[in-house]
Parts: C-alpha cells; sequence; structure tokens
C-alpha cells in the first residue's frame, strides 16, 4: 500500500527525519539547464535574477524534482571579490585567472558587503522570486563554497596548497576573512528566503587531505562556520571521498552530506544511519550517455542501497548536472523515482 | 634499497624536503642520474600516485611529493642536461580552465622522471593547435576540468592529426576519471586518470615515437 502524497517539503523534511516519506526525495541540481528551457545563452540566462527564478520554476514543473536550486555558478563568490569569471556556451561558467596568487595580498583583503554586491544581489533576488511564487512548497537550496575551499579560486590549488603546508599563519588570516564572508553570504540567503544552505568543502574530503590535516583545519573551519549560519546545512563534497570522515563530519553541525560515486551508497549509508541524511550519488558524467535503460538501472540501485529507512535524497554525485545531459535524460530518472522510489520500496532489482 | 625506498616514501607523504634529500644523497645522484631516478624517485611517486587511486593517499600529499622530486631532481638533472633533452618534442597544457592542480601534479612528475616538456599553461581550443603545430610538439598532454571542455579536446586532436598523423595526445582531468569511455570519443591516444597512468602512456608513446 503506498502512502498519502506529501509536498516535496514534507518529502525531504521526513526523509531528513530518519523516516520514510511517501517516495524517495530527488534533487535534480540543475544550474545551466534553465537557458535552455528560456532559449538564452548561458551568459545572459545569469544576467538576471529574474531568468533564474523561471528557470527553477519551470524546471521543477518539469521534472517534478523536490527542490528549488537557485545556485548560480560556483565563480560567483569570485565576482563578489573582484575576480573574473568566463563564461562558455556549453558548460558552466568558470573562474579566471586567480586574483590572489600573491599570498602576501592576503593581509590587504577585506570582506565584501554581501548587501551590496551586485552578483550576489542578483542570487539573492532569484531565491525572494521563488519564495515568493511557491512559498514552503518545496524547499529552495542556497550555496556557499566553505572558508575551507574557496581559496582554490581565489588563489589555484597549488599556491593554496603551498599555503596550508608552509605558511600557516597567512592560512588562518584567510581563513578567518573567508569565514566572515561565508557566514554574511549564507545567512543573506536564508533572509531573503532560501530554507537550507549547501555548503560546498570539495578540499575537506579524504580525495583532496588527509583525515588529520581535515581534523586540523577543514573541520575546525566547518564546525565554527557552520554553527554561525542561521539555517540548516548540507554539506557537499562535491565528488570527493567522505567514508573515512564521516564521523568527524557529523561533528561539524552539519545535516545532510553530499557524497562520490567513487564510495560505495550502502556503506555510506550504514556509516552514516541515523547521524547525518545522504545526497547523492549518480554519476553527473557518465550521465550524459546513459540510455533510458541504463538510467532506471541507476536509478534503483541507488534506491536499493540506501533509500531503506529514509534519510536519502537521490541527486548527482556533483552538485550540479553537466550541461550534456540531455532533457530526456533527465526526464527518464524522474519517472525511475516515481516508479521505484515510492515507500515502501520494492526489493527486487 | 627497499629499506631506503620505504623511508623516502614516508619522508615524501610527511612533505619532508630535508629528510627526503639526505635519504637520496646516500644515493650518489651526481654520479648515477637515471638509475637514481629509476631506482628510487619514479618508484616512490609511482607508489604514492597507486596509493591515491585506491584512496589511502589525498592529492595534496601527491602534488606535494611532485613538487619535492622535481626540485630535487633539478639538482642533479638540471633542464639542459642531454639526459633530458635526447627526447621528442612535448608539451602540457590546460583546456579553457584556471585549475592547474592536475597539470601541476603531471608536470612535476614527468620532469622528476628526467623528462622534459614545455608548459603551454590555460589555452582555449585555437592557442592550443596552434602552439602545438609551431613548437612541433611530438606527445601532446592535455588537462580538463569539465566535462565541455574534455568535449573540446575532439577538435583539438582532430586539427592537430590532420597537420600531424603521428602525434600522440595524451588526456587527463575529473571528466575521465569518471568517464573510462571519454578519452576513446575524444578521439585521444590514452588517459592518464593518475600520475602512474600518465608516466606510462608517456612514457609507452615516447618508445612508439622513437
Amino acid at each position: 500500500m503506498t502512502k498519502p502524497a506529501m509536498t516535496s517539503l514534507q518529502r525531504v523534511l521526513t526523509s531528513l527525519g530518519h523516516q520514510e516519506a511517501d517516495r524517495v526525495p530527488f534533487f535534480l541540481l540543475l544550474t545551466m539547464h534553465g537557458a535552455r528551457e528560456l532559449g538564452l545563452s548561458i551568459k545572459d540566462y545569469f544576467s538576471q535574477a529574474e531568468n533564474v527564478a523561471e528557470g527553477q520554476l519551470r524546471m521543477r514543473a518539469k521534472y517534478g524534482h523536490d527542490c528549488y536550486y537557485p545556485f548560480f555558478y560556483a565563480p560567483v563568490e569570485i565576482e563578489a571579490w573582484g575576480g573574473e569569471v568566463i563564461y562558455h556556451d556549453d558548460g558552466p561558467p568558470n573562474t579566471g585567472r586567480p586574483f590572489l596568487a600573491d599570498p602576501a595580498r592576503i593581509k590587504q583583503l577585506h570582506v565584501p558587503d554581501v548587501a551590496s554586491t551586485p552578483c550576489l544581489k542578483k542570487v539573492t533576488r532569484a531565491i525572494e522570486i521563488i519564495k515568493k511564487q511557491m512559498p514552503d512548497e518545496a524547499p529552495i537550496i542556497g550555496v556557499v563554497m566553505s572558508p575551507f575551499s574557496l581559496p582554490v579560486m581565489q588563489m589555484g590549488f597549488p599556491a593554496y596548497l603551498n599555503l596550508m603546508f608552509e605558511q600557516p599563519e597567512l592560512f588562518w588570516q584567510l581563513m578567518q576573512i573567508n569565514e566572515d564572508f561565508c557566514v554574511a553570504w549564507a545567512n543573506a540567503q536564508l533572509a531573503a528566503g532560501a530554507t537550507a544552505i549547501c555548503y560546498f568543502d570539495p578540499v575537506s574530503s579524504p580525495t583532496i587531505i588527509s583525515k588529520s590535516d581535515y581534523q586540523k583545519m577543514g573541520r575546525e573551519i566547518a564546525r565554527c562556520t557552520v554553527a554561525r549560519i542561521n539555517g540548516p546545512t548540507a554539506t557537499h563534497l562535491a565528488s570527493g571521498r567522505c567514508l573515512p570522515i564521516i564521523d568527524d563530519l557529523a561533528t561539524t553541525g552539519t545535516a545532510v552530506i553530499g557524497v562520490s560515486n567513487l564510495e560505495s551508497l550502502a556503506e555510506i549509508k550504514g556509516a552514516c544511519r541515523g547521524r547525518l541524511s545522504i545526497l547523492g550519488n549518480l554519476n553527473g558524467i557518465e550521465m550524459a550517455r546513459w540510455t533510458p535503460e541504463q538510467t532506471t538501472q541507476k536509478v534503483r540501485e541507488a534506491i536499493a542501497a540506501a533509500g531503506e529507512g529514509g534519510g536519502f535524497i537521490l541527486s548527482d554525485s556533483h552538485g550540479e548536472i553537466p550541461w550534456q545531459v540531455s532533457d530526456d535524460i533527465l526526464k527518464n530518472i524522474s519517472e525511475a523515482v516515481h516508479l521505484w522510489g515510492q515507500y515502501p520500496l520494492r526489493t527486487e532489482l | 634499497m627497499k629499506k631506503f625506498a620505504a623511508k623516502f616514501i614516508q619522508a615524501l607523504l610527511a612533505m619532508d624536503r630535508i629528510e627526503a634529500q639526505q635519504i637520496l644523497a646516500r644515493m650518489k645522484p651526481e654520479d648515477n642520474a637515471l638509475e637514481c631516478v629509476d631506482k628510487m624517485i619514479l618508484p616512490a611517486l609511482e607508489e604514492i600516485g597507486r596509493q591515491w587511486e585506491q584512496g589511502k593517499v589525498p592529492l595534496a600529499q601527491v602534488y606535494m611529493s611532485g613538487r619535492i622530486c622535481e626540485e630535487l631532481v633539478d639538482q642533479f638533472l638540471p633542464p639542459a642536461s642531454p639526459l633530458r633533452t635526447d627526447q621528442p618534442s612535448m608539451a602540457i597544457a590546460i583546456l579553457e580552465d584556471f585549475h592547474t592542480l592536475g597539470k601541476a601534479i603531471v608536470y612535476s612528475v614527468l620532469r622528476a622522471r628526467g623528462i622534459e616538456l614545455v608548459d603551454f599553461g590555460t589555452v582555449d581550443v585555437d592557442t592550443l593547435v596552434n602552439k602545438t603545430i609551431e613548437g612541433k610538439v611530438k606527445i601532446l598532454l592535455i588537462s580538463v576540468l569539465m566535462l565541455s571542455s574534455a568535449r573540446h579536446i575532439k577538435e583539438v586532436c582532430q586539427r592537430l592529426k590532420q597537420n600531424n598523423p603521428r602525434i600522440k595526445v595524451i588526456v587527463g582531468g575529473a571528466p575521465f576519471r569518471f568517464d573510462d569511455q571519454l578519452w576513446i570519443s575524444v578521439g585521444a591516444d590514452a588517459v592518464g586518470k593518475n600520475t602512474t597512468e600518465a608516466l606510462r602512456a608517456t612514457r609507452q608513446m615516447m618508445e612508439e615515437l622513437s
């Protein structure tokens, strides 16, 4: 017997409470696809808050997934610091040459004022429009880069690793500046109407740094930052591994972790059970060439591995579905979740 | 020797330059440059790369190990050494991206092996094709971060192979780690999903061209 239908928000909250909802919730973390919906170039699409809000509303109406994701692009924060954003016709806007390549400049760095920075105001405006049109029907997910991961775009990865391991004093100075920015930016999105904040922190993954370095740096920074954010957070490791640090992640105050297809979903579920919910872990890169049969199979496998007992939101493993993933594949994912994700779950694979 | 090799790996993972240098000094690298590279440095970097692939070692350590080895090798095998220059012309580039870590790791590891290559930095498709042709490059390594950039390699390969059918293109970067058929679909000759694979592919291409 199926359960009575819930709104997306009820479904997500039930799952995050480690209970089974009417079906497994799923987040299609679509950013650029809204441009396709509106017939705009990616650059034009992101030029106005109204476009992104409309894109998000149309995509959720089309695919029936359980969130709005008015995340523009990762370097929107870099733009706020005065850095360069490079647009592409067939991929996400990317960060340009790092503006903080010389670590000596950290001493002169000032936190941008979130309320008066045009690129950030566009994002909060998009959140406000969605919130006004669809209040409390589905969660609106805001996004921040963690203070610990933002320097990859601020400085470039090699220079940042050199700073982290060779100039600890300057490193911690940058972390304090970034923490203040991250908190202000997260709270501005919550004030605009975001339901929760996705805290992207790929550098904390054991794919990138050791567990002991994470415990000394990423974990402590997350504990301080998350405690100052005025709403629930999900920590996303953007395709990085998480299993060795799950116990640590659970102490940072986060409610959800975004997990990678590099690890077993069943194993992660076992390690998280009752403490953290899981968001993941369809392979977004491979997804671009999935057949309808493969798509259904991948969705069924993920649900079978992690759906039981709630605490699971089906999604991709990176936090952004590539532009190359077609409309048909997205519809296939949606159909498969609606068919195979109803609670109580069907057990046959 | 095995004991030294294990200690050398340990020093690299601890990012301890001085200890790594002291262990290496016992092999008298100034007298046996390539032997020292082949018996100590290369196996250490390969082992660290293997451990990263298995999720046992993080990328930060892979990068720092490569950097330390590159610095050490430069001391006894300088860029102009004839041991480095007797090889096909090679270059490395990042396509359409300023995320340079993957390229920096492979560049360091190849140089630590005594392989000399030109770094084109971040380039677009046209610039990469023009620089490769102008530089008479025989082996080109391309690193990308985004799926869209990975797909643009197809055009790079087509244009370069039209100009010189014998050119070898080796690709690497996140999209190729998450889709094991992607490198074939873009027309590359090989993929390096990690430093060990990139090094192996480069040496194989060098042999094919010799």
